[in-house]
């Protein structure tokens, strides 16, 4: 049975005053940069902004769209009239085209963020046009003529180089993929697509949640702004009711958990024959020693065997210190603690404590492994683990008492100085 | 050899190291809350703020120079992947 047909927008659309669509649909894409599943395909919006005194191009497409593009392009200004291209986003799927609008648009300067530069030259090769990229941030404005284009240098959205680009005259804010999703839809627009709301949350959840401190450094620049349009560099343009999406995104990257003045510590652990499990409570116990009365560390057990992973994220995203309890088993920490440490993409975990502890029969390497994967992570990890070989002795508990203790300490930014040799450390 | 005192101050540790030391030498190994990513100079994700002391290291390559301008970084921040301990005591901290 034949698909339903999709409206799909043919040539150039207007948007507003002299700022017209320019981008490509691609409808049958089904994965994104590997990670996204994208059921409705995806479009990569470009955008054209005529002047008084010139064009600007804002993004371009994925390569293979590229005749889309120019072709849509070339309905609305001649390259002769282009003076500035700005890049929001370097991403191939936003800078396919970029090298050969270069050549085709000679007087047109590029403008991409301070933290462009270096990536765009490990893009494409910059040694033709060299002289004619600038490099701006926030408050940096470029002129058309009776409208001038302003930058604002939005950093992690989700790479180093993204940045946000207002046209105060239209009250227009081209976002690159801030606000975006993948869903293609060639009516374009938010009041005439169908719901896309499932899309836009994925992507946030995907793209923008690992990022969700920069996203509120981001809010807090955008939201002032007198918004009439928000047009991001995939899927619908937000002209009705923009600043829903950016309340949206205010809730989905505001913390969770309230209470600034307590930390919370989650101890994971899966256990075979109870030894390393008595161990979690032990760390446990010794954790909640430190300032438990007055609330100040939330300590809490999980037993990975009895959850789900995207469950523990959720947990993990709040948490302030993750304590790690696995048996080695044939030289390695056990399945589902790897599985959980590699779900963490999607959440920032940047400077969190980390830990690790459990019990062995003959070679232990499981505490080890995980303290360097937690390294990798970008976790700080102060505190020793603590191994038990077999049945864990009153030895053993003591020092994951100890363990708990001290994560708990660094928690609070409480753990004694320490003076220390560097022939000393391991 | 000469030496050289370095303080990580988020966690308190005080470490005495040989000078020549990188900074990422040292702060993985007493878990110091700067984190790393490319370990080569180019990521900027281990920008660091260097309290006191910035004199007793190395001055930045070109490479770490402009990696610092692209990233906006404020003055005495360092990058603890090159960042090089000459002697003397300094006083870090994560950016």
């Amino acid at each position: 049975m034949a698909m339903p047909k999709i409206a799909r927008a043919e040539g150039a659309v207007a948007i507003g005053a002299g700022v017209h669509w320019i981008g490509a649909f691609d409808p049958d894409l089904r994965s994104f940069d590997i990670i996204l599943r994208t059921a409705n395909g995806t479009s990569y919006n470009a955008y054209a902004v005529r002047g008084s005194a010139g064009v600007a191009v804002i993004d371009t497409v994925k390569a293979n769209f590229a005749q889309s593009f120019f072709s849509r392009l070339e309905s609305v200004a001649g390259y002769d009239e282009i003076t500035a291209i700005v890049q929001n986003h370097l991403e191939p799927d936003h800078s396919g085209a970029l090298p050969e609008l270069l050549r085709r648009a000679p007087a047109a300067t590029l403008y991409v963020s301070h933290q462009a530069r270096t990536m765009l030259r490990g893009l494409i090769d910059t040694s033709a046009f060299e002289q004619r990229i600038v490099s701006v941030g926030t408050g940096d404005t470029v002129t058309l003529g009776d409208r001038e284009l302003l930058f604002l240098n939005t950093p992690y959205l989700h790479w180093p180089d993204t940045q946000c680009t207002w046209l105060a005259t239209a009250g227009m804010l081209f976002s690159g993929d801030f606000f975006g999703c993948h869903y293609c839809d060639g009516r374009l627009f938010n009041d005439a697509v169908g719901d896309f709301r499932s899309s836009f949350e994925y992507y946030y959840a995907n793209i923008m949640r690992p990022f969700r401190t920069h996203v509120r450094q981001a809010l807090d620049l955008i939201e002032p702004l007198p918004l009439q349009t928000i047009a991001p560099g995939h899927g619908p343009i937000l002209r009705q009711d923009p600043r829903d999406y950016v309340r949206r995104y205010r809730a989905l990257s505001a913390p969770a958990l309230h209470a600034a003045d307590s930390r919370t510590l989650l101890v994971f652990y899966l256990s075979a024959y109870g030894a390393t499990r008595r161990m979690a409570e032990a760390v446990a116990a010794g954790a909640e020693s430190v300032g438990a009365e007055a609330g100040e560390v939330r300590v809490s057990l999980h037993d990975l065997e009895g959850g789900d992973i995207p469950s523990f994220v959720d947990l993990i995203e709040e948490a302030d210190g993750l304590v790690f309890g696995s048996p080695t088993i044939n030289g390695d920490a056990v399945k589902p603690v790897w599985d959980l440490l590699s779900s963490l993409a999607t959440v920032d975990i940047r400077g969190k404590i980390g830990a690790a502890f459990g019990s062995y029969g003959w070679s232990g390497e499981a505490v080890a492994m995980i303290e360097d994967r937690l390294r990798g992570l970008k976790l700080r990890v102060p505190v020793p683990g603590v191994k038990a070989r077999l049945v864990p002795t009153d030895e053993d508990f003591a020092a994951c008492r100890e363990l708990g203790r001290q994560a708990a300490l660094h928690l609070l930014g409480r753990a004694l100085p320490r003076v220390l040799d560097m022939a000393s450390l391991a | 050899m000469p030496k050289a005192s370095v303080t990580f101050q988020d966690v308190g540790v005080t470490v005495t190291v040989p000078a020549g030391t990188r900074l990422i030498e040292v702060s993985e190994k007493v878990g110091a809350g700067i984190t790393y990513g490319c370990r080569e100079g180019e990521c900027c994700t281990c920008l660091t703020r260097i309290v006191s002391g910035h004199e007793h290291l190395a001055a930045p390559s070109v490479l770490e120079d402009q990696v610092l301008k692209n990233n906006l970084a404020p003055r005495h921040h360092r990058l603890a992947c090159q960042a090089q301990i000459l002697g003397g005591t300094i006083v870090v901290r994560p950016a």
